[in-house]
């Protein structure tokens, strides 16, 4: 019997599921690849789904495979929209949820507690719409397409650097003053004015 | 299940003297100058970058011309492919998918159809069946040829780069013959496929598996043993098994580090199971291994192709569901129940019950999943696309840390990446 | 001194100067173009077809592929453009030394194509003045040449001395902005066959 396993249920394509409690994750992944007879040693992927009925819990799902064994399992976790959207991180675990994890975040806005660099990977960080993946998020985004353009071409395509990126380089004492704030503010430098009508 | 390791054969300089070539690690002479050993230096590669093969955009700190750190700034190219797939019906989302990994847009089609067909619980026919494993190698082999090409312009041979682009315009003819595109094929339906082959399509792909292996042969000829090519590649960006697994990395960047896992064998779709092939596996787990897998696996799908062509069936392409496959156009025009069919598909679109489905798919980059959750309508609640590029990527910095500038030029080439499938 | 109907050779040449001037140099621009391909997307893959064996236009005098827009003469956006990337291309487009044109290859450069969505410019002209738009999804090769023809046919139309034919500089606004924003929004509706129709959707 898996550990911390709320229920089991089968897939329409014959996989087997896993529902875990969002606090015995860790718990039940390290046993899932460390138990001799389960050895899950890979990681397929991570993703989420948000349902269009708001009142089904958001999922964080994990799809596990074992390379020696053949087999495959998927690992679910259950997150209320109206609770704090966090679950822990498994990227010690597997070092592949590193960006799998960020995306999550990125499009859902579910954080992953533990994880070493959690920023936004396919928008960028000062991105000010929300998260796009969410269902409460319209196909074209929240402001108008001028506004958007907008914002896209008073960005500065250079001052991309993130502050842990130079300050590991030890080249942000060199910068001038202003400069430093403004990477501080945001990997884009510029701060999206606020929408005038959402 | 037949494995058989490339063996390396090098007859240049390079060589040590069992014949086998020798990896000098480039760890070697690293005492920094004196007064010199202070400064780290930040360069930006891309986003746009003809070396980095899309926009993807590479923050490098360097000692010197030593990586000391790479980070990947990515989404350059996101375009939401997720998002719309939310707001199509199921037969609309399968051009979206030829647009994620441009370069091999059929087995990209085939990987979604068959995730669709599973989660409505359609069996597909068998000459369909066979068609759709011809798209797929054929896309293997004009993703390879895109690769070998690209990459041995970032190394500084030209002339791989016209051969191969000689042979993907072979396969585009035949792409063209029979979808009516070269590019953008949207081959696939739930159910089927969009057309059936055209006269003469076996006799052409016939010829063509014929004459393919020659220039395999000529690439082989020029890189292989090429001193510079084996240079640069050879002990460069090396990962172990162990790696290679713990970053979930697929396709011929984890077999080219020894893992012998390929989904046509390990998890058979489309009847891979009957068809004869070879698994190829590397040793070193470098951009060398990377690039023999590589250039292995396209003798592998044109023998793949020639066996598909001498058992492909006769019979129906689509199945007999008119739920689930439009009818044809002059039934849809005489008989009344199939112009109701007609209707409700194209205004309705196919309806997939309650449930979710994912298969994955060895496409030349690696592994492409395809998940599909439904709450019961026509649109899925959500498309979510395993893209193997983007997870192979995520190594990219673990791979460049320790080598020359130079190197991650040949590291990031090696990865395979597509920008519309990382960013998606 | 000859009178003109006196003079015995063929050679020569009757014109206006500035008519001389406007043919020699729109000649040599137009028949050596330096392209600076913005490849993105799956049109790049067209693109590169287009460069190599079979379709080959450096029979059109595009030999030179320049991958520094600093020594580029036409910006080609082979394929969507995110607003992540319309500081890029700008940026590469100010860079750009004058006289520069600019080919719109593809569905997605021109209009958004497929993805009218939160994150896609809907047409690259909102971002950079557009000479030749190349429909097409992707455009075959012989669309591209098509399409770098007409440029040729654009360039010798273009003159230094009528200011309504020359090329000027296009800066941005105070705003930052090309266009009005409510043109902006305008040509970025939804149009066509799109699957919703309204922004709201």
């Amino acid at each position: 019997m898996i550990p911390g396993a709320l229920r089991e249920a089968v897939a329409r394509d014959g996989e087997q599921i896993v529902y875990v409690p969002r606090e015995r994750l860790l718990e039940t992944m390290t046993w899932l690849k460390q138990t001799p007879g389960q050895k899950f040693d890979y990681l397929v992927d991570v993703t989420a789904v948000e349902f269009r009925d708001r009142e089904r819990p958001l999922e964080v799902v994990y799809f596990l495979r074992s390379l020696k064994r053949k087999a495959d399992l998927r690992v679910k976790v259950e997150l209320n929209s109206s609770e704090e959207l966090a679950v822990d991180s498994v990227w010690g675990l597997w070092r592949g949820a590193d960006w799998l994890e960020r995306e999550v975040f990125d499009m859902f806005g579910i954080t992953f507690t533990g994880h070493p660099d959690l920023r936004r990977i396919l928008m960028w960080e000062t991105y000010a719409e929300g998260n796009p993946l969410r269902k409460n998020f319209p196909l074209r985004g929240r402001f108008s397409r001028a506004e958007q353009v907008r914002q896209a071409l008073n960005a500065s395509p250079e001052a991309h650097y993130s502050m842990e990126e130079l300050s590991i380089a030890e080249a942000s004492d060199d910068l001038p003053e202003d400069m430093r704030e403004r990477l501080k503010r945001g990997e884009r430098g510029v701060i999206p004015e606020p929408p005038a009508t959402p | 299940m037949s494995k058989r390791v490339v063996e390396l054969e090098l007859a240049t300089p390079g060589v040590d003297a069992q014949g086998r070539a020798s990896r000098v690690p480039l760890t070697a002479d690293r005492a920094p100058e004196p007064g010199l050993d202070q400064e780290h230096m930040l360069v930006n590669i891309g986003p746009q970058h003809p070396a980095t093969h899309g926009v993807l955009r590479l923050v490098v700190e360097l000692d010197g011309e030593t990586v000391v750190r790479c980070i990947p700034h990515l989404g350059y190219l996101h375009s939401g492919f997720e998002k719309l797939g939310e707001y199509r019906h199921y037969n609309q989302i399968i051009p979206l998918t030829d647009r994620t990994d441009y370069l091999s847009p059929m087995s990209n089609n085939v990987g979604f159809a068959l995730a669709a067909e599973k989660l409505m619980g359609v069996e597909i026919t068998p000459r369909c069946t066979v068609l759709r494993v011809i798209a797929c190698e054929m896309s293997r082999i004009i993703s390879h040829m895109v690769w070998l090409g690209t990459t041995s312009i970032d190394l500084g041979a030209f002339t791989p780069f016209l051969w191969a682009f000689q042979q993907r315009e072979k396969i585009y003819d035949l792409q063209e013959m029979w979808t009516g595109a070269r590019l953008t094929t949207s081959l696939t339906r739930v159910g089927g496929l969009l057309a059936d082959i055209p006269d003469g399509f076996v006799e052409k792909l016939r010829d063509f598996t014929k004459t393919f292996p020659k220039t395999l042969g000529e690439i082989d000829r020029v890189l292989t043993r090429n001193a510079v090519w084996a240079g640069r590649t050879q002990g460069v960006g090396t990962l172990t098994a162990e790696e290679a697994i713990n970053y979930s990395l697929s396709g011929p960047m984890l077999r080219a580090s020894g893992v012998a896992y390929d989904v046509r064998k390990d998890k058979p779709y489309l009847g891979y199971e009957t068809y004869d092939f070879d698994v190829i596996v590397g040793e070193h787990g470098d951009v060398f291994d990377r690039y023999l897998v590589r250039l292995e696996e396209c003798h592998q799908s044109n023998r793949i192709l020639e066996q598909a062509l001498d058992r492909l069936p006769d019979g129906p392409i689509n199945v007999d569901d008119p739920k689930v496959i439009l009818p044809s156009k002059t039934l849809a025009m005489t008989d009344m129940e199939a112009m109701i069919f007609h209707f409700k598909q194209v205004m309705e679109g196919v309806k997939a019950p309650v449930g979710e489905a994912y298969i994955g798919i060895e496409n030349p980059k690696g592994e492409l999943g395809n998940y599909l959750v439904s709450d019961g309508t026509a649109k899925p609640v959500r498309w979510r696309i395993r893209p193997p590029s983007f997870i192979n990527l995520s190594a990219l910095p673990k791979m460049a840390e320790g080598h020359l500038l130079s190197d991650l030029i040949a590291i990031n080439a090696s990865v395979d990446i597509v920008m519309g499938e990382v960013d998606r | 001194m000859k009178r003109v109907g006196e003079v015995k050779s063929e050679n020569f040449l009757l014109a206006k100067f500035e008519n001389l001037v406007d043919w020699a140099v729109n000649s040599s621009r137009a028949n050596s173009l330096w392209p600076m391909p913005f490849g993105t997307a799956c049109c790049a893959i067209e693109f590169m077809a287009t460069a190599a064996s079979r379709y080959d236009f450096a029979r059109f005098g595009m030999e030179r592929q320049a991958f520094s827009p600093r020594q580029a003469d036409v910006l080609i956006c082979a394929g969507r453009l995110p607003f992540k990337l319309a500081p890029v291309i700008r940026r590469i487009y100010d860079q750009m030394p004058q006289p520069k044109w600019v080919i719109s290859m593809g569905a997605c450069a021109s209009t958004g194509g497929i993805f009218d969505n939160y994150s896609m410019v809907q047409g690259i002209d909102t971002i950079v003045p557009v000479d030749v738009y190349v429909p097409g999804c992707p455009p075959r090769p012989e669309g591209l040449l098509y399409g770098i023809l007409l440029l040729h046919k654009k360039i010798k139309g273009e003159s230094l001395f009528d200011a309504v034919r020359r090329r000027e500089e296009q800066p941005l606004d105070d705003k930052g902005l090309r266009l009005a924003p409510e043109t902006i929004d305008e040509i970025s509706e939804p149009f066509g066959n799109s699957v919703h129709q309204f922004r709201s959707a």
